[in-house]
């Protein structure tokens, strides 16, 4: 058993129901006890659709357990295909039905239905929603084109030359539940086209089965989202000669290299009547010197294996801060992801523990955390300012408004919501010269609009409760002592980095070997640490 | 029984588990922690209801069943120990910790009550572990209070004393307004079950009378009268004709002076008329459609009926007690129309057979029914919402008419059209 405070992904068949959502003309039949419905709210309420998602659920209850299940669904198969009419139908089951085994994809496939039929296996008890979505779609596409004769479609590099036409890419991998996949399919579709790209087929965001045949006829597949879509792409690469794109345009360096390795795959001329430099705002925003004071701002960044990886980069060489931890719960990317880590110099955080996230924030005190909706539970604990950059996210990170994070206005967006929480340069200024301010006070943040923050009242009443916990921690190994005068140098320093100045001090006189601390092994420290 | 036509319906469901309980009884007592053994699909369907509320300090968990679990590699009473002192020692402020059944824990058969057992043993005096089922093959939505107050039950205390208990999740000024009004009629002691502290448990015995607050506690009431309490026959407190119907049966119970009952009473009706007025007048003659949800949709029915003038096409409710339903059924009209269980599908069929003016739903259906030109009122509104009592009866018309007001707010009609 694991103790589970907050769960990063949902159960392998959440994935299934977001590829069967996403698409046109699938019905998917889940095989579940009653209750499990609740996944529908996913969609309804969170991806605020008008519509059902297609899916039948069996929704047994304990009655049922001691007469037929499997007939059961049965039922409810011929039920769904005839009521709903799909051109493609998913038989899968949920935990609880995994524990009954009645087959559910072999009952369907065995129940002469003049359809595809693609029977999942999807083990609930040790993978999760985005292998589940990864499987769900890897296996429809094989599923719909096993039959299609490889030869007669075999793509070569240039035929989209030799044809007299534009090139044509399949955009994979975005779907409901995916972080901002409407707009970002809009926003690279748009510089595609500027680059005279043509799109074949988006999938499985709005593709229909029959859309899906069609996938062998684009030049190059874009793998936009590879948590998702890669193991499709790594198939219709074999079976299809069709390569595919492994930089992900979430950043303008990003959005750059994407762009020049996607018109080396399809043997293109990047355009040169297109100025690549001015098409995002980011890089003259984050240049202009109000954004001075945004350098070396420590950030933690945790989420999916792909936005965590854009986010460091982004973070680092184009915002100017510093990389102090990071981290996923994506284990398919733990590889990468440490690779990553290590530019930073730090290691990468590889788990879906929320606990064991909310400790690694702690310790390394950031300035801003970039994290999942969970993260955002620690940094309301912690008093640190936070932007969700990835999933599992709620009903505020599906908003009406163009809100890509992928290409030049994706970088726009990240500029500000980045930098929004971060107090603003000229109230960091202020409060670090004067702070007996009745209103402005220590950790408030007056453009959020309200008065101090409850983290930062708490912070301040209750002197740095959360890192209080920590240095205790690190105390009970060696004793150290805050002299009073000590603390009071210490509460000089603004709000948001005297967790890590603490942290620092501490370790400075640990190794210089004091026992106690004053004001003076403060600002010793503060040499000691200078880059 | 009434007129009423009872008919039963099975096939596909669109409910919640028992599970969901939590999202509010978490609130309710503070104090209380609720571990589900189950899933990562329980974990994950908690978090997505509460999830949106930014937690310091969680209130509830899930100890997730791994592969080594089902293998019975690990035996699961061991591994319950071990989350849950991990859990504890995280946590050292819990008092009463909740372990809730699921589906896969029962359908494996872990033994949660004989875990409960022993790490009460454990931990004695510091926390009290309890066990109930929320699991969806066994409970639907509400039906998860009931087995966590039932769970409470042989922890109250026993006393002969002279009480009310009111028993049934209520919002704290509705419980206050309540204690005061039965003040008035000079009953002295009033106490509410759940507590807002799961360690301040009232105390149960032959004395006490018992008003059921909330349609959906069978199990809860059962036990309480098998500890000696005289359970009160009484439509529920929904409205003013409910309420007051709910306000007599204690009065008459604690044997109050029917006048003093009605000098107490008639100035809060009075004054409730008052305020339901402009909500009926919006309401009435309007067509209502409920599905099964939580079994508040009867004495739902029966306020929008009898006091709102509604139209009832169907009353849909996920399970019916028809003994304790007996004095709701009396007050609906004849020929009501109520379905116990559902195949949502063929429901959904006739809500648009019958082209409703309002359809009471769950969430999973509101905004699909909405984009088909279907006004509907998302039915869990009314388990987070302060509707019982006397003097909530026009704002529990409000939860129904704010809708329609909606949606009259945003598509105008002009003079040409209308
Ligand atoms: S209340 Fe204000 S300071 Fe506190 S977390 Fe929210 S935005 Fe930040
Ligand atoms: S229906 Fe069963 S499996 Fe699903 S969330 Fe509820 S208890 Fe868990």
């Amino acid at each position: 058993m694991e103790l589970t405070l907050w769960t990063y992904e949902g159960p392998p068949h959440i994935g299934a129901m977001r590829i069967a959502s996403s698409m046109k003309g699938v019905h998917y039949v889940l095989h579940a006890p009653q209750g499990d419905t609740y996944a529908d709210l996913l969609f309804t309420m969170i991806e605020r659709r008008g519509t059902r998602p297609p899916v039948t659920y069996t929704t047994f209850q304990a009655r049922d357990l001691g007469g037929d299940t499997a007939e059961l669904v049965k039922g409810h198969i011929h039920e769904a295909v005839e009521r709903f009419k799909p051109e493609a139908l998913l038989v899968g089951e949920s935990c609880t039905a995994e524990l009954i085994q009645d087959q559910p994809g072999s009952l369907a496939k065995g129940l002469g239905l003049d359809l595809p039929i693609v029977g999942l296996e999807l083990p609930a008890y040790s993978k999760k929603e985005n292998w589940g979505a990864a499987e769900t779609l890897y296996q429809l596409v094989r599923g719909l084109l096993k039959d299609i004769p490889q030869e007669t479609l075999k793509q070569s590099k240039t035929s989209w030359k030799d044809e007299g036409r534009r090139p044509r890419v399949n955009l994979l991998g975005p779907s409901l539940l995916g972080f901002r996949c409407r707009d970002d399919v809009l926003e690279i579709q748009k510089i595609l086209g500027e680059h005279g790209i043509d799109i074949n087929v988006i999938a499985p965001l709005g593709a229909s089965p029959a859309d899906i045949t069609r996938l062998p006829k684009a030049d190059v597949n874009i793998c936009l989202y590879p948590e998702i879509a890669e193991s499709t792409c790594i198939w219709l690469e074999r079976n299809f000669n069709i390569p595919f794109t492994k930089t992900i345009p979430i950043g303008v360096k990003a959005t750059h290299e994407f762009l020049d390795e996607l018109h080396e795959l399809l043997g293109l001329e990047l355009s040169s009547s297109i100025n690549q430099n001015n098409q995002s705002k980011l890089p003259w925003y984050s240049k202009s010197v109000d954004s001075n004071y945004l350098t070396g701002k420590r950030v933690f960044i945790f989420g999916d294996g792909t936005h965590v990886l854009a986010a460091a980069r982004i973070a680092k060489e184009e915002l100017g801060f510093e990389v102090v931890g990071m981290g996923t719960y994506s284990r398919e990317m733990a590889r990468k992801v440490r690779s990553a880590a290590k530019e930073h110099e730090i290691e990468a955080l590889i788990t879906n523990d929320y606990l064991e996230v909310e400790e690694a924030i702690k310790e390394s005190a950031p300035e801003l955390v970039l994290g999942t909706q969970m993260e955002r539970h620690s940094a309301k604990r912690l008093g640190i300012p936070c932007a969700v950059i990835s999933t599992p996210m709620h009903v505020q990170d599906v908003p009406a408004r163009y809100s890509p994070q992928m290409g030049w206005e994706g970088a726009n967006v990240i500029f500000d919501d980045w930098v929004h929480p971060l107090m603003m340069g000229l109230e960091e200024h202020l409060i670090g010269m004067f702070r007996h301010d009745f209103e402005f006070t220590d950790g408030h943040q007056s453009h959020l609009g309200h008065l101090g923050g409850h983290s930062s009242t708490n912070e301040v009443s209750s002197q740095n409760a959360p890192i209080q916990e920590l240095s205790n921690k690190i105390d009970s190994q060696k004793a150290l002592h805050w002299t009073k005068e000590g603390e009071s140098e210490l509460a000089k320093i603004p709000f948001f980095v005297r967790g890590k100045v603490r942290r620092n001090t501490e370790i400075y006189a640990r190794e210089a070997g004091c026992t106690e601390i004053n004001g003076e092994t403060l600002l010793d420290a503060k040499a000691h640490f200078a880059k | 029984m009434s007129g009423s036509t009872l008919l039963k319906e099975t096939g596909p469901r669109e409910v919640f588990c028992g599970l969901t309980s939590i999202v509010w009884l978490h609130r309710r007592m503070p104090d209380a922690f609720f571990l589900v053994v189950g899933s990562r699909t329980c974990a994950h369907l908690i978090q997505s209801a509460a999830g949106v509320m930014i937690f310091a300090e969680p209130r509830f968990g899930t100890a997730i069943l791994e592969e080594r679990d089902l293998a019975g590699l690990a035996d699961a009473h061991e591994e319950l120990d071990r989350v849950v002192k991990n859990l504890l020692k995280r946590r050292p402020e819990i008092r009463t910790l909740f372990l809730v059944g699921s589906c896969p824990s029962e359908v494996i058969k872990i033994d949660l009550s004989r875990a409960a057992e022993r790490l009460n043993s454990q931990f004695n005096g510091q926390v009290t572990v309890l066990n109930y089922s929320g699991s969806g093959i066994e409970t639907t939505f509400t039906q998860g209070e009931d087995g966590a107050l039932k769970a409470l039950v042989p922890l109250l205390p026993s006393s002969k004393e002279e009480q009310l208990l009111l028993v049934g999740t209520l919002a704290n000024p509705v419980e206050d307004r309540l204690k005061t009004i039965f003040k008035r009629l000079g009953i002295q002691k009033i106490e509410s079950f759940p507590p807002r502290q799961s360690t301040q448990l009232p105390s149960i015995g032959p004395g006490t009378k018992v008003l059921l607050v909330q349609p959906y506690l069978t199990d809860t009431a059962r036990e309480l009268k098998n500890r000696g309490a005289e359970i009160l026959q009484a439509p529920f407190p929904l409205g003013i004709d409910g309420s007051r119907l709910w306000i007599e049966a204690a009065a008459n119970a604690f044997k109050v002076n029917q006048s003093l009952v009605e000098s107490t009473l008639s100035p809060l009706i009075l004054r409730a008329k008052k305020a339901l007025k402009p909500y009926a007048e919006k309401l009435s003659g309007k067509k209502l459609f409920l599905l099964p949800e939580s079994q508040l949709e009867i004495p739902l029915a029966r306020f929008l009926n009898n006091e709102c003038g509604m139209e009832l096409i169907e009353v849909g409710v996920p399970y019916l007690n028809r003994e304790m339903m007996q004095s709701e059924l009396e007050l609906l009209p004849d020929s009501t129309r109520i379905v116990e269980g559902q195949h949502v599908e063929k429901q959904l069929d006739r809500v648009r057979d019958s082209n409703p003016d309002l359809v009471v739903c769950g969430m999973g259906l509101a905004n699909p029914l909405e984009a088909e030109g279907i006004s509907t009122k998302w039915s869990i509104e009314m388990v987070f919402s302060p509707i019982h009592g006397i003097d909530q009866a026009s704002d529990l018309a409000e939860l129904f008419a704010r809708p329609l007001h909606r949606h009259n707010i945003l598509n105008p009609k002009t003079l040409e059209t209308a």
